[in-house]
């Protein structure tokens, strides 16, 4: 068998050889290089296809730089990108059909955390090299029982951001005297969750903080009086929301006409991306928000021109989700020329405590921690809203040695370390 | 339960001042979407799960008619007129189709439809949600009275809003036109017999019900996300109503919206993780105990 394979390879290069030197050079040396192909299971439709969107057009935005440096020895990536609507299994089906019938060799996983734990069982048994983009649940890599030598956390981090807004929103109640707080937040894992931890945080910064009273108002809720009118009966001092999208909109469009903002201070942890902050057409000035994405922060000129790039080909301007989604690619395409190929073990085996320069990273610098294989000092950072352009001001950074800190104390309680 | 959080509010004007106003302006936009679903039910027989769609379209002919326009008025009849036509090209092209057939066949042909046009929003306004934001000329501050909160525009939405329940009251109560209505819901034959096209009137009570949830989801474009798929749970709301107040009465609709309004209102204080369960119960009690509703009728 070896023989015949032998045999056949040489009449090929052979054949190729003979055309070359007869005059059919497109034949013989240049004919494109068979694609890598990327599987990517997201959501395109729906409330929320903003999300599938907006991470498809970062990655093809870094999939075309790769291609048009060389790509790995000439071969492109190419992306395979299936609508999963939002359904766990529906993006678990596709991410088996993506491994074995389309010739898929590496997924970037843009699901939400609830499909991302889909798939994170569909590859845990393929042993396909896996970036899990959009999923910010802290468990999907800070609980070993979950960790496996193929995936990885290209996303930022639920107890990453509850260290960091804890410790901003203390600060701010300090100077302020808030010690009165409220919470409203969607009724689902996501918003318990990060509410709880966000409360745990404040709280250890500050232990005169109480919480007087939380709203939780469904998921995708169509109008948020009711809440927004327990909450002014509360009177509290400062408000804090995990809503987002949509549901953060119209919360705040109802809220500002009941005057709340006036009432209360409000910190929002996902008001700051550019999704809801232009479509708020009543930005109220002065509410606290995390970083989602945004240009200027960092402020460094190659994360400006990323918004400019994006701009111009989607008109529209980057989401949370696009820069997790272009560093994806980043580090896929860095660890392919590293590995020389497309050997499964060999690209995972250098993922892993790779860092790469990136203009989302502190100091300009990205790194995919070793130890639980996800991504750590990406720029995280808290300020205050303004009704125009660049919409937020006084960007306070988060200490990243604080975070480290705190992380590795409450891995410990949960028994993960 | 936080019952002695609503004993407090009870006991206090400025929480039954707000929560009131509140509960008034929820019940009174259900109450535009429920009666047009009561009103078509009441007189077609038809149950048409596609109500939420109307309201949906409304809510993008508002948002569109505003942006281009920048009038809140001129958006709010867009969405109402515009809406009440589609119904109209609806009921004609469709539904008149399927009157009198059972119940599956109707809720087949409405998915159908919820399908077909939370595709086309998608297409024609993109998949991601948007924002009309409240007027200009609303963005006043609110209303303290008695220590308590009346947003400006919940003020004005429940003028409107009221001001349509009277002139539909009128309309069905004290003109020829809604007594012809009436009896075609009793007895489409004897009103066929007496030489009055049926034809019409069933076609003008579905555009009638159209334009209400049409008007709904204009009036509530500003203070809403404007999405494909928000109909879904107007819809659930809007049945929950017409259950409550009796299929076909529009009476028994507003007190059964306004019983709505002010359960998600004062139940938030006083029972927040059980207002959905007690609005359901609600409806569960009043299938046992009075299967025909608050305002309908008795089975003779």
């Amino acid at each position: 068998m070896s023989k015949t394979n032998a045999t056949t390879v040489g009449r090929r290069a052979l054949l190729g050889g003979t055309a070359a030197l007869a005059g059919f050079p497109n034949i013989g040396f240049t004919q494109p290089r068979q694609p890598i192909k990327v599987g990517v299971p997201t959501i395109l439709s729906g409330r929320v296809a903003q999300l599938g969107l907006s991470s498809r057009n970062a990655m093809q935005i870094e999939v075309d730089r790769f291609n048009a440096s060389g790509g790995l020895d000439g071969r492109p990536i190419e992306l395979v990108v299936r609508d999963s609507r939002g359904v766990p299994a529906e993006a678990a089906r596709l991410a088996r059909e993506m491994i074995s019938g389309e010739g898929c060799e590496f997924l970037l996983d843009a699901e939400p955390s609830s499909g991302g734990f889909a798939i994170h069982e569909v590859v845990r048994e393929t042993g396909t090299v896996t970036l899990h983009v959009n999923s910010e649940t802290s468990s999907l890599t800070a609980d070993p029982r979950q960790r496996f030598w193929n995936a990885f956390r290209v996303a930022r981090q639920g107890i990453h951001d509850s260290i960091a807004g804890g410790a901003y929103a203390a600060e701010i109640a300090k100077a302020r005297n808030l010690r009165r707080w409220m919470t409203v937040s969607p009724d689902y894992a996501y918003g318990r969750d990060t509410t709880a931890e966000f409360v745990e945080y404040v709280k250890n910064f500050h232990s005169e903080i109480q919480i007087t009273g939380e709203t939780w108002p469904r998921l995708f809720q169509a109008d948020y009086t009711e809440n927004i009118t327990r909450l002014s009966q509360g009177r509290p001092q400062a408000v804090y929301s995990c809503l987002w999208a949509g549901d953060l909109v119209t919360f705040v469009e109802q809220a500002s006409i009941f005057g709340l903002f006036q009432q209360s201070q409000f910190f929002a942890v996902n008001m700051a991306d550019y999704t809801t902050l232009q479509q708020v057409r009543n930005l109220p000035a002065g509410v606290h928000s995390g970083n989602r994405y945004l240009r200027n922060f960092p402020d460094v000129p190659e994360n400006q021109e990323f918004a400019a790039e994006y701009n111009r080909r989607f008109n529209t301007f980057p989401t949370n989700w696009s820069w997790q989604a272009a560093t994806s690619v980043r580090l896929l395409g860095t660890a392919l020329r590293q590995a020389g190929g497309t050997d499964p073990r060999a690209v995972a085996g250098k993922l892993k405590g790779m860092t790469i320069d990136s203009p989302f990273g502190v100091g300009g610098k990205l790194t995919m921690r070793a130890e639980d294989q996800t991504l750590v000092d990406y720029a995280i950072g808290w300020g205050v809203t303004i009704a125009q352009d660049p919409y937020i001001q006084r960007m306070t950074p988060a200490d990243w040695a604080v975070i480290y800190r705190l992380e590795a104390e409450w891995k410990r309680s949960k028994g993960w370390t | 339960m936080e019952l002695a959080e609503l004993g407090e509010c009870l006991s206090s004007v400025s929480c039954i001042v707000t929560q009131s106003a509140a509960g008034l302006t929820i019940g009174m936009l259900l109450f535009l979407v429920a009666s047009g679903l009561t009103l078509i039910f009441g007189v077609l027989g038809l149950v048409n799960f596609a109500h939420g769609s109307l309201y949906m379209i409304g809510a993008y002919l508002a948002l569109t008619v505003h942006g281009a326009t920048q009038s809140f008025a001129l958006a709010v009849v867009a969405g109402t007129l515009g809406t009440a036509l589609f119904g109209l090209f609806f009921e004609r092209f469709l539904l008149s189709r399927i009157y009198g057939r059972d119940v599956l066949m109707q809720l087949l042909v409405c998915y159908a439809v919820i399908l077909i046009l939370d595709d086309l929003v998608k297409i024609i306004w993109g998949a991601d949600f948007r924002s009309m934001g409240v007027p200009e000329e609303f963005r006043r501050p609110p209303f303290i009275i008695g220590g308590g909160i009346v947003p400006y525009f919940y003020a004005i939405l429940f003028a409107i809003t009221a001001a349509i329940a009277v002139l539909l009251a009128w309309g069905m109560g004290r003109t020829r036109f809604g007594r012809i209505v009436r009896a075609a819901a009793i007895n489409p034959g004897m009103v066929g017999a007496l030489g009055i096209n049926t034809t019409v009137i069933y076609a003008a009570v579905f555009a009638i019900g159209a334009g209400l949830a049409g008007a709904a989801g204009a009036l509530s474009a500003p203070i809403r996300s404007v999405v494909a798929g928000a109909g879904v749970s107007i819809l659930i709301e809007s049945f929950i109503v017409t259950v409550i107040g009796g299929m076909g009465s529009i009476g028994g609709a507003l007190a059964a919206a306004l019983i709505l309004g002010f359960t998600r209102s004062f139940g938030s204080i006083g029972f927040p993780l059980f207002v959905e369960g007690a609005m359901f119960a609600m409806m569960a009690l009043v299938l046992l105990l009075r299967p025909s509703g608050l305002g309908g009728k008795r089975p003779s």
